[in-house]
């Protein structure tokens, strides 16, 4: 077996030095009758060479983003890939290493995640992030326990462009606190202020907004701020930092927590994870915060380095009282996401915003002059929108699928009222031609 | 003086930034962006730029090259930090996992144009399920932490569903810390149980606290001192007999691969460490993957989506009305199921059984060799690590940290220090299965070494580490002004 080194002569020398005949005297204190008896029920073992085969045989039943054209999103997002940040994240001493809790060793990992923290404090405009949670989703479910932390309110309202997934995992992480979910409204592709005004008061302990949010709509995320602060309450923000380049800092525009998915930031698809969960707050909240955060010292001789720090607020100190359970982060999807925004640089993020906006008002155009289909929202977006389709989306998506084109999300499942519904996302790799084939396609399908 | 490369680049990327330079590669646009542009209301678009760094594509690469050889990592060193099976990560998982139909699938692809990965999900969730002797998988949670979250509210929902009110859960004090978090994040008191010298859960205490309002008991099998609790079994009828579910945390199940089940143990409930066990590799601090098996009584109450097998084809199961509800937007850490499954073909029955036959050989043969250089926690023999205290070298000057610093220096990362709790001065190591007896031997001579300079030279181990990057950190300062980003000097 080529991963377990040990030779018979080896392990014979290795019992003999502990004085026991057998491996099996070693394991007397597992009770007899809980012994399996039977070699574990599994397939036989492959070689790698078969084993690959069987692999491709599995991944070539899937519709991938390579031999697909992915309009697909609902927050994951076909971005670009600078090919550097493969060959980094595979070097063993990243790959292999674990959480740097003997810092000597580890100054790799903790420089990467002192930039990857910069980089996300200066792209939503917050004063610290941390170096990371699992997904968007459980950052945005660590976001609103940090919220009632802070403030000890009860409740909390939720914009109707929030990811109805997002919405789900909150709902399981406040089911322990107790704390109870309140939906407001968005009938018309944003938040409604006049139903959040009623919602949100003396009890909420956050309000929060999505932008650009589910549907693709973006909202006006200054005025949310005016009213969740008006009531006492933090206002959290769920935004996609790989928009930053175009689209105002939620910093800037009064957020009090700032989460989103980083799996637009050089992390692959893989089928919805692992992903980068984005987490920054303001200054004041630090001491609440969720999650590891690495700090810059000095060593015995005065030289720079860094370490993990303010490690009281954490698990392994605070045991049942820290700020959260999370111990676990990921590390590697973080160095992932540094590489890609040194590589990208503002610039670079900049030209990925403008261009996946432009593909995405082109296809909007495109796909609206087929008869019948229309924008669901009047509201302005960014890289995604919301079409109303004249035939059902999922047969229409079915259509399109056969011609290699996944046309984006119907979204009858996630929520009932958008039955005739079809999210789509445009990011920078689409081309005009992929545009226009998606077009013509939709065209035939919905005829 | 010749030119240092390395000081040229481990300083920070914000540090080899130049206004001009470029490292990407885009296209020019194909369409119109103005019309886009003024689609967008300016009071939405970014006033300010972001002040991200402007580097070359070469400098890029120079310094997180350079910055890797910062790091020791399995791939480079010996790693034994014990609770963690720091094992060799096989480079055909990282392959696998970037076929394109499993890398660049998106995760809401149509369930028709995504049967391989979900089938694979599928078969992984058995195989572990199998492995645990547990009736069903959930590969949903992130990490063991949300394991422990999901598993903690699957009893939660049980107990309500039979009408209990039940608002305590037991932990012993010898557990990670994750179990008081995850627990009281699910909305329980969390009452701690005493352990005896050994590690195992003292009886008496456990049956004055097993009241009619403890929902669960949960415990690490083998215990956190790398002993076998030998009598779970009992502590399992115990707690169900008082209507109490018992919860495995599966951090130590690379000892008992193929030895025993969690489920034949009689526990409800156990995650996995994908990322211990199951080689998915480790990245620094994640991404990891928890997921969580259940005995039957519990199925109901699985995360949302459950993947199912219908005649011929795979599906997302979202009529649940029963379950927890969601751990995170998608269907778990996928990429990481790819590695374990991957792992598990490449391994077979036998393979899985003599991984924890060598990891708990290898674990004895350390603790053997370093008895009378060092406290043993608890006698042997151990299972797959072992737990030693410097309590001897501590009369003498140096702690658990100085001989971990000082390993550092001989060319080993260092064990865990500290953990457990209960044991002074804790060394904790965990060898695993893929390390060789050289390997062992030297790791060895180094921790018997340092025990001999306690005694002739300990100022010397309080110097220790000085041939890394950097010597020992102020972590007071650290701690006291914060400097958690990098700011440009005006």
């Amino acid at each position: 077996m080529r991963y377990l080194p040990n030779t018979p002569q080896n392990q014979r020398a290795m019992l003999d030095t502990i004085g026991v005949r057998t491996v099996e005297d070693l394991l007397t204190r597992i009770p007899a009758k809980a012994r399996l008896s039977r070699p574990l029920a599994l397939l036989p073992a492959l070689a790698e060479s078969d084993l690959i085969r069987h692999m491709r045989s599995l991944a070539a039943r899937d519709a991938d983003a390579d031999t697909f054209t992915c309009f697909l999103g609902g927050g994951a997002y076909d971005h670009y890939v600078p090919s550097p940040i493969n060959h980094m994240v595979l070097r063993g001493e990243y790959l292999t290493a674990y959480t740097p809790y003997q810092p000597e060793a580890s100054q790799g990992t903790l420089r990467t995640i002192y930039e990857y923290q910069t980089m996300i404090a200066e792209l939503t405009g917050m004063d610290v992030a941390n170096a990371s949670i699992y997904d968007g989703a459980s950052s945005l479910a660590e976001a609103v326990l940090m919220a009632h932390a802070i403030n000890g309110r009860h409740e909390l309202a939720l914009a109707g462009g929030v990811n109805p997934l997002y919405r789900r995992v909150v709902e399981t992480y406040v089911d322990g606190p107790g704390l109870k979910l309140r939906d407001v409204p968005s009938p018309e592709g944003v938040l409604d202020r006049d139903a959040a005004r009623r919602v949100v008061g003396g009890k909420t302990a956050a309000l929060v907004v999505q932008s650009p949010n589910f549907y693709g709509c973006l909202e006006d995320v200054a005025a949310a701020a005016e009213l969740a602060h008006a009531a006492g309450a933090l206002l959290v923000v769920v935004s996609d930092p790989v928009n930053l380049g175009v689209l105002e800092a939620p910093g800037r525009q009064g957020a009090d927590i700032v989460v989103g998915e980083g799996q637009g930031l050089g992390v692959p698809l893989s089928f919805g994870g692992p992903y980068l969960g984005v987490f920054a707050a303001k200054n004041e909240f630090v001491r609440r915060m969720p999650g590891r955060l690495v700090g810059a010292t000095v060593d015995l001789d005065g030289s720079r380095g860094f370490a993990l720090t303010l490690q009281t607020r954490e698990q392994h100190i605070r045991r049942a009282k820290a700020t959260s359970n999370i111990c676990t982060n990921v590390a590697l999807c973080a160095l992932m996401a540094t590489i890609y925004m040194a590589t990208l640089g503002q610039r670079g993020l900049v030209r990925v915003g403008e261009l996946s906006m432009a593909k995405a008002h082109y296809a909007a155009e495109r796909l609206t002059a087929v008869p019948g289909v229309s924008l669901r929202f009047a509201q302005p977006f960014f890289k995604e929108f919301t079409l109303k389709l004249p035939k059902s989306p999922e047969r229409v998506a079915a259509k399109l699928a056969r011609q290699s084109i996944l046309a984006g999300l119907p979204l009858k499942t996630l929520d009932r009222k958008l039955g005739d519904c079809l999210l789509v996302a445009v990011t920078e790799k689409r081309t005009r031609e992929e545009i226009d084939a998606f077009a013509d396609a939709l065209a035939k399908a919905v005829a | 003086m010749p030119y240092d490369n390395q000081r040229a680049y481990d300083r920070l990327i914000f540090e080899l930034s130049s206004p001009g330079r470029l490292a990407f590669s885009l296209p020019e646009s194909d369409v119109p962006v103005e019309p886009a542009l003024a689609k967008v209301p300016e009071a939405y678009r970014r006033r300010e730029p972001a002040a991200l760094p402007e580097v070359s594509e070469l400098d890029v690469v120079r310094h997180y090259s350079r910055l890797s050889q910062m790091n020791y990592g399995v791939d480079t060193h010996f790693y034994p930090l014990g609770s963690c099976t720091m094992k060799y990560n096989p480079k055909i998982n990282e392959d696998m996992a970037r076929l394109s139909g499993f890398g660049r699938l998106h995760p809401l692809a149509p369930e028709a144009l995504s049967q391989g990965a979900l089938q694979l999900m599928h078969d992984l969730a058995a195989m572990l399920a199998e492995i645990a002797g547990m009736d069903a998988v959930s590969l949903q949670p992130a990490a063991g932490a949300q394991g422990e979250l999901a598993g903690v509210l699957m009893i939660r929902a049980y107990h309500e569903a039979r009408g209990e009110k039940r608002t305590k859960v037991l932990i012993p004090d010898s557990a990670h810390g994750t179990n008081p978090a995850s627990t009281a994040l699910a909305g329980y008191e969390v009452i701690e149980v005493k352990s005896d010298a050994e590690g195992r859960v003292e009886l008496g205490d456990l049956e004055a606290h097993l009241g009619p309002d403890v929902a669960a008991f949960m415990i690490t099998v083998p215990n956190t001192l790398g002993n076998f609790e030998p009598r779970v079994m009992e502590i399992g009828e115990l707690c169900h007999a008082r209507g109490a579910q018992v919860y495995m945390d599966g951090a130590n199940l690379n000892a008992i691969l193929g030895l025993t089940r969690p489920g034949d143990l009689g526990f409800d409930v156990c995650h996995f460490n994908l990322h211990k066990t199951f080689t998915t590799p480790h990245g620094g601090g994640g991404p990891g993957s928890g997921p969580v098996g259940v005995k039957a009584h519990l199925e109901p109450f699985l995360p949302v989506p459950v993947i199912a097998k219908r005649e011929q084809s795979y599906v997302l199961d979202w009529k649940r009305p029963q379950s927890i509800g969601k751990l995170q937007a998608f269907w778990g850490n996928f990429g990481m199921h790819v590695r374990a499954y991957t792992y598990i073909r490449t391994m077979g029955a036998d393979g899985l059984r003599a991984v924890s036959e060598n990891a708990v050989l290898n674990a004895n043969y350390i603790m053997k060799r370093l008895e009378g250089h060092y406290d043993v926690a608890a006698p042997g023999p151990c299972m797959h690590e072992c737990v030693l205290s410097a309590r001897r070298q501590k009369k003498l000057g140096v702690s658990a940290m100085d001989v971990a610093k000082r390993l550092l220096d001989l060319g080993f990362y260092a064990p865990s220090t500290y953990f457990p709790l209960i044991v002074e001065e804790a060394l904790m190591i965990e060898p695993t299965e893929t390390e060789s007896k050289e390997t062992l031997d030297a790791f060895c001579e180094a921790m018997i070494r340092i025990a001999k300079e306690a005694e002739t030279d300990p100022s010397a181990i309080h110097q220790a580490p000085v041939t890394t990057p950097v010597r020992r950190l102020d972590q007071t300062k650290a701690a006291r002004e914060p400097n958690l980003r990098w700011r440009a000097k005006v």
